[in-house]
């Protein structure tokens, strides 16, 4: 077996030329560059991919990925949210809302590229930056230097309407670079949900600061275009007793990495980072979430539960880091799979390190099959072996699920983990 | 309504006979009970009656109603009106009591080919019969069994066995960690229960449940055969006696 090294024929081209060298973001791009020129693409052999090949997200050619029959834009719908429609990450004015709301300033970075001044240019590629300290991530630093669309918000209130970015696919061969930046000021919050393929490829780095108080919902499922192969990168910072609550649901995709990489910087800040996922087949999953505490009395939460069937991977990378100044951190990490089948497989490197003496820290990771005792338990109350294999499987991803504070979106995402079960009872 | 013939029982993983030609007929409007000492075969007969994987049966029949189940799922069986009361009812945590047992009821009406239960039926159901058992309204809400003491657990097996309405009970050991009250609360639950369309199968060690539930026909079982079939005299006989006379007797 033979990996691609940068800048190889078979490789996404990595050149200076194609930088914007104009407005306010140039000089944060020119030294995204050169980033990715240091580090190189990721290859297979970096310990960091070592459970994820990233050969399909690097390479040239964008494979092809089918466009499923299943329209899942509108799931959303009942929450009355403000739609932000991308098609193939090209913005959608037609399909999108009204962006004028009180309180909100929702722009275009494709807009606002070209001005020279920006509130963006304090926090565009900064944590990417930040986050290359712990281990190079050379796909969010390509992100930032090439990086043409996106949303840029500011929120300086508490915004009921969630603002709903739709991810819509009509092209088998798109790849899309999306960069989205989400500054909310103090005391204000957003609910941020996320849904939709988005394009064969996609290369997604969101970067959310959130001042003091600031809170952030954040749900996202990602789509279900089997084919699709999609990095996302979710950067952030937390400033005093703000707080982060980031959920993603996945039900196929041939491949998904979603790495998370958290700054707690305030003091009694709470970060919780969770997900579900389901995988049948050619599926894999891959987690990798960074958590660094460096403020007195924070907290986080890193749940992740993965279903796992007919040979589908799931990968979890988590870790939990303690600075000496983080007295009275509680950090939680939880990784469990649950696999249906003696051929899927789940991969896990949970850690801990930590600087600070009184903290309250725990992780754990498990693999498991269904729960036979408890299987015998329903059937013998007469429920099928099917619907009780449903029911365990749904009772596996509750903890995850639970991590979703409003009970209607919760139930968005119950009704979607149902239908799934649903359709691949047999 | 449950009979069973000759029944030999061997483990699935290893060689060795646990039921070594059981005869028992269970009636209906009757309270069968089976005593023994430990490793007579009890709790095998039970998991066997209800279809748990495991066990491999090497000879002799099982109906009940007139079906031969012993080749039925589980879940066949139990639409069949058969109810097993676990010695150890499992947690199943993320599984709410209450979907747990409307999902179980609704499946067995399925299977019989009636309609589901409707929400406010189901409801008003639940409540009468927990409230009967001193089931509050904050066990039903949590998920099955999870955090229960274990007295609730066997309160929560006959709340289910209520809401069922079984034809064959089988009670597997369920005075086994109870203290005297709780005895009495899951006895009454049971005796509410008796009926003449109902048959019951009562194991245990102790003849201080069957204080509470009376049995009409006691069967001693020993080495995974019953042994000894008598009225409720007999239970009272292993109560002073303990089960070594009545082995000798046997042998």
């Amino acid at each position: 077996m033979s990996f691609p090294e940068q800048n190889s024929a078979e490789n996404l081209e990595i050149k200076e030329s194609a930088l914007v060298t104009a407005g306010w973001s140039a000089e944060a791009r020119k030294d995204a560059f050169e980033r990715t020129m240091k580090s190189g693409l990721p290859t297979a052999r970096d310990e960091y991919w070592k459970y994820t090949n990233p050969k399909s997200l690097t390479s040239k050619i964008v494979e092809k990925a089918p466009l499923s029959k299943d329209k899942e834009g509108g799931m959303f719908t009942g929450a009355n949210p403000i739609k932000i429609v991308f098609v193939d990450g090209k913005f959608a004015p037609e399909k999108s809302d009204d962006l004028d709301v009180s309180g909100l300033s929702v722009e275009r970075l494709s807009i606002i590229n070209k001005l020279n001044l920006h509130w963006a240019k304090d926090l565009y590629g900064r944590y990417e930056k930040l986050s290359q300290v712990s281990v190079p991530r050379p796909l969010a630093a390509y992100n930032t230097a090439y990086a043409d669309e996106g949303v840029v918000i500011n929120v300086s209130e508490r915004i009921e309407r969630p603002i709903n970015i739709i991810y819509e696919h009509a092209d088998e061969y798109s790849d899309v670079i999306l960069r989205h930046i989400i500054k909310i000021d103090d005391n204000a919050e957003l609910t941020l949900l996320e849904n939709g393929p988005a394009a064969a490829r996609l290369n997604q780095v969101m970067e959310v600061k959130l001042s003091d108080g600031a809170k952030f919902n954040h749900i996202r499922v990602l789509g279900r275009d089997h084919e699709r192969r999609t990095a996302t990168h979710i950067f952030g910072e937390l400033g005093k007793e703000a707080k982060f609550k980031s959920f993603t649901l996945t039900v196929n995709g041939v491949l998904t990495r979603n790495e998370c990489f958290l700054n707690i910087n305030g003091d009694d800040a709470a970060a919780h980072i969770s997900g579900a996922c389901i995988g049948d087949g050619d599926f894999h999953h891959d987690d990798t979430v960074f958590i660094t505490h460096d403020a007195v009395g924070s907290e986080s939460r890193q749940v992740f539960k993965k279903v796992l069937r007919n040979g589908a991977t799931g990968v979890f990378q988590g870790k939990i880091l303690v600075k000496p100044n983080a007295q009275k951190t509680d950090g939680y990490q939880i990784s469990q799979s649950l696999l249906l089948d003696e051929d899927s497989q789940f991969l896990a490197k949970p850690e801990l390190e930590i600087y600070a003496d009184d903290v309250a820290c725990s992780h754990g990771s498990t693999s498991g099959a269904i729960d036979e005792e408890a299987l015998f338990y329903l059937t013998s109350r007469g429920i099928s072996k099917q619907i009780a294999i449903d029911m365990l499987t749904m009772a596996f991803l509750a903890e995850a699920v639970e991590e979703i504070e409003n009970i209607k979106l919760k139930q968005v995402i119950l009704d979607l983990l149902t239908n799934w079960l649903d359709r691949h009872s047999s | 309504m449950l009979k069973i013939n000759n029944l030999h029982v061997s483990l699935d993983d290893e060689d060795k006979q646990i039921l070594k030609g059981v005869d028992l007929n269970v009636d209906a409007g009757k309270v069968h009970a089976i005593m023994g000492p430990n490793g007579s075969g009890k709790s095998t007969l039970s998991y066997v009656l209800s279809g748990k994987d495991g066990y491999n049966v090497t000879n002799g029949t099982v109906e009940l109603n007139g079906y031969d189940i012993l080749e039925l799922e589980p879940e066949e069986r139990a639409s069949l009106g058969l109810f097993l009361a676990f010695q150890y009812p499992i947690e199943i945590p993320g599984v709410g009591n209450m979907t747990f047992l409307r999902t179980a009821i609704n499946a067995q009406r399925k299977s019989r080919g009636e309609d589901e239960i409707s929400a406010t039926d189901f409801l008003r159901l639940v409540r009468e019969k927990a409230a009967t058992l001193k089931i509050d309204t904050d066990m039903l809400k949590r998920p099955v069994n999870v955090g229960f003491s274990g007295g609730e657990k066997k309160r929560n097996e006959i709340l289910q066995m209520a809401m069922l309405e079984p034809k064959v009970c089988i009670l597997d050991e369920t005075d086994s960690g109870l203290d005297v009250d709780a005895m009495k609360l899951v006895a009454n639950g049971v005796n509410a229960l008796r009926d003449e369309g109902r048959g019951f199968l009562v194991i245990t060690h102790y003849q201080r449940l069957l204080d509470h539930i009376k049995p009409d026909i006691v069967h001693i079982m020993a080495d995974g055969k019953i042994v000894k079939t008598g009225g409720p005299e007999l239970a009272i006989e292993v109560e002073n006696n303990g089960y070594s006379d009545l082995l000798d007797e046997a042998s």
